[in-house]
């Protein structure tokens, strides 16, 4: 039983949310902690340096930090950004993004939940799923609205 | 239980209408799963499928072939012979439960009536050991394991004998069936704290790059196992590479050759029927 997954309903979309029983919060992910490296972080391939930021807790996260570390919004894994290496194509490339939201709270939308606009995005819900608070969003959108 | 997957059928149904009509059976979806990458990837002639990612992109394939000159798995492949020649404590050997080796890869995945259930290369194999030794394949603390080390060493071997043969499950019928949707929602459903489904990746956007990774489609993704990845540094089964999948959306993942992973290697392999077995493998 313990193996059965909940299926809820998000909506009467076609969107499906299937979480295991083994689920814990954000990045305490003990599963991905214990798992090799290699694999969780396949598609954050190798330069992940996880501690680099506990190193030097004194420097403030800006948005960028946050769009672009892997274990955050790594946004690279789908989405060119300027200034970021090895972009994955899987969305379109964040570029002229104040011209294409000049409202702001439309942009925080999207990234807060994709849902809304695409059901079935690939696109990681990042509110919803408690990868990103909304302080945290709020910094993300500020970057983004400046590409 | 029967309620939850009536639940996930439902769930399936929708999440499914994406890709085909709704009402499709394993016969029809099986078309309309090929033809998805058929379509997609209209240069890539239906053999390739077999070679993952590679048989989209020339320069990693240059890359792999070069590889493969000096097979990683080829270690593998003689421990697995020594396992398949030695004699259980009982005195029989793996070939008396198995039968002739050339015949085990294209048997595998199959519905068990009497067992209800998948069996597995790997599972019948581990049944085998369990029958002769009186454990199945364990690690240094006896615990279960099933997903690299000496039975991947033996499936390496069991592979290489098999090379050439072409997938060929039976449509499944009749309580197959239900395996074979268990395994189908697995496929389709969203899951994890990244909340992706299988599809997400290997259907929708095979082909895309997710960072410095190709996408590699679905169709194929069950020939050559069980493969040596340079990333990981030892050869390992299927199963493993599910684990690995589900983990890298934040889900938990489930036992090897438990029933979640059997029941989805029965609905992959029945979707790549037609391709061919071209195990061992070797990846990045
Ligand atoms: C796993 C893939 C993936 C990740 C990770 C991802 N996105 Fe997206 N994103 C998409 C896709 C695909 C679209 C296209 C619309 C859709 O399908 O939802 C999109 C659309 C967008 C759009 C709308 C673009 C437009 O022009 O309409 C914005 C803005 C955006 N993403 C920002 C972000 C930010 C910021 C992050 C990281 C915090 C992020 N995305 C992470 C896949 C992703
Ligand atoms: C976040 C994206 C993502 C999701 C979701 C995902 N995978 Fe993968 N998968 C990858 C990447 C990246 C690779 C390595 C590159 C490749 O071969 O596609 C991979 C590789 C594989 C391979 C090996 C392909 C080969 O040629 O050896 C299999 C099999 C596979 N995935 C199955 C699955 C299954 C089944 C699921 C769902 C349980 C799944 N994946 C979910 C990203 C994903």
């Amino acid at each position: 039983m313990r193996k059965l997954f909940r299926i809820l309903f998000i909506s009467a979309s076609v969107s499906v949310l299937a979480l295991s029983a083994g689920f814990s919060s954000a990045y305490a992910a003990d599963d991905a902690k214990k798992a090799d490296e290699a694999k969780a972080t396949e598609a954050k391939p190798a330069d992940a340096k996880p501690d680099a930021k506990a190193a030097e807790p004194k420097k403030e996260v800006t948005g960028k930090d946050l769009a672009f570390d892997r274990a955050m919004g790594n946004c690279l894994a789908c989405h060119m950004i300027a200034g970021g290496e090895l972009p994955g194509n899987i969305g379109p490339p964040l570029v002229g993004m104040a011209a294409r939201f000049p409202d702001k709270a439309k942009l925080k939308a999207q990234i807060y939940d994709a849902r809304v606009a695409n059901p079935n995005t690939i696109m990681i819900p990042f509110g919803p799923m408690g990868i990103l608070n909304d302080e945290q969003l709020d910094k993300v959108v500020d970057f983004i609205s400046t590409l | 239980m029967k309620q939850s997957l009536t639940a996930t059928a439902i769930a399936l149904t929708l999440a499914f209408s994406a890709f085909s009509p709704a009402q499709a059976g394993p016969a029809e979806d099986l078309t309309a799963f090929q033809d998805h990458f058929k379509t997609a990837f209209k240069d890539v002639p239906f053999e390739n499928f077999k070679d993952g990612a590679y048989a989209l992109d020339e320069k990693l394939k240059a890359q792999w072939e070069e590889m493969e000159e000096f097979p990683p798995y080829e270690p593998d492949i003689d421990a697995g012979k020594k396992i398949w020649e030695t004699a259980f404590k009982d005195g029989k050997t793996y070939a008396d439960c198995m039968g002739d080796i050339k015949s085990i890869r294209t048997k595998y995945p199959y519905y068990d009536a009497d067992k209800d259930t998948i069996m597995t290369a790997e599972s019948a194999l581990n049944d085998c050991k369990k029958a002769g030794d009186g454990e199945g394949f364990t690690d240094k603390e006896g615990k279960p394991l099933l997903n690299k080390g000496k039975i991947a060493q033996l499936m390496a071997y069991i592979a290489m004998e098999n090379r050439g043969g072409k997938i060929a499950v039976a449509t499944p019928e009749g309580k197959a069936v239900d395996w074979y949707e268990k395994g189908k929602t697995f496929y389709y459903a969203k899951r994890g704290q990244l909340n992706m489904s299988c599809a997400d990746c290997h259907t929708s956007n095979a082909g895309k790059m997710i960072r410095a990774d190709l996408l590699s489609p679905a169709l194929g993704h069950v020939t050559h196992w069980p493969t040596y990845r340079s990333a990981d540094g030892e050869i390992t089964t299927l199963h493993n590479r599910f684990m690995g999948c589900n983990t890298m959306v934040r889900a938990a993942s489930f036992k090897p050759q438990g029933d979640e992973y059997k029941a989805l290697e029965y609905f992959l392999t029945y979707m790549s029927n037609g391709q061919e077995w071209n195990g061992p493998g070797s990846r990045k």
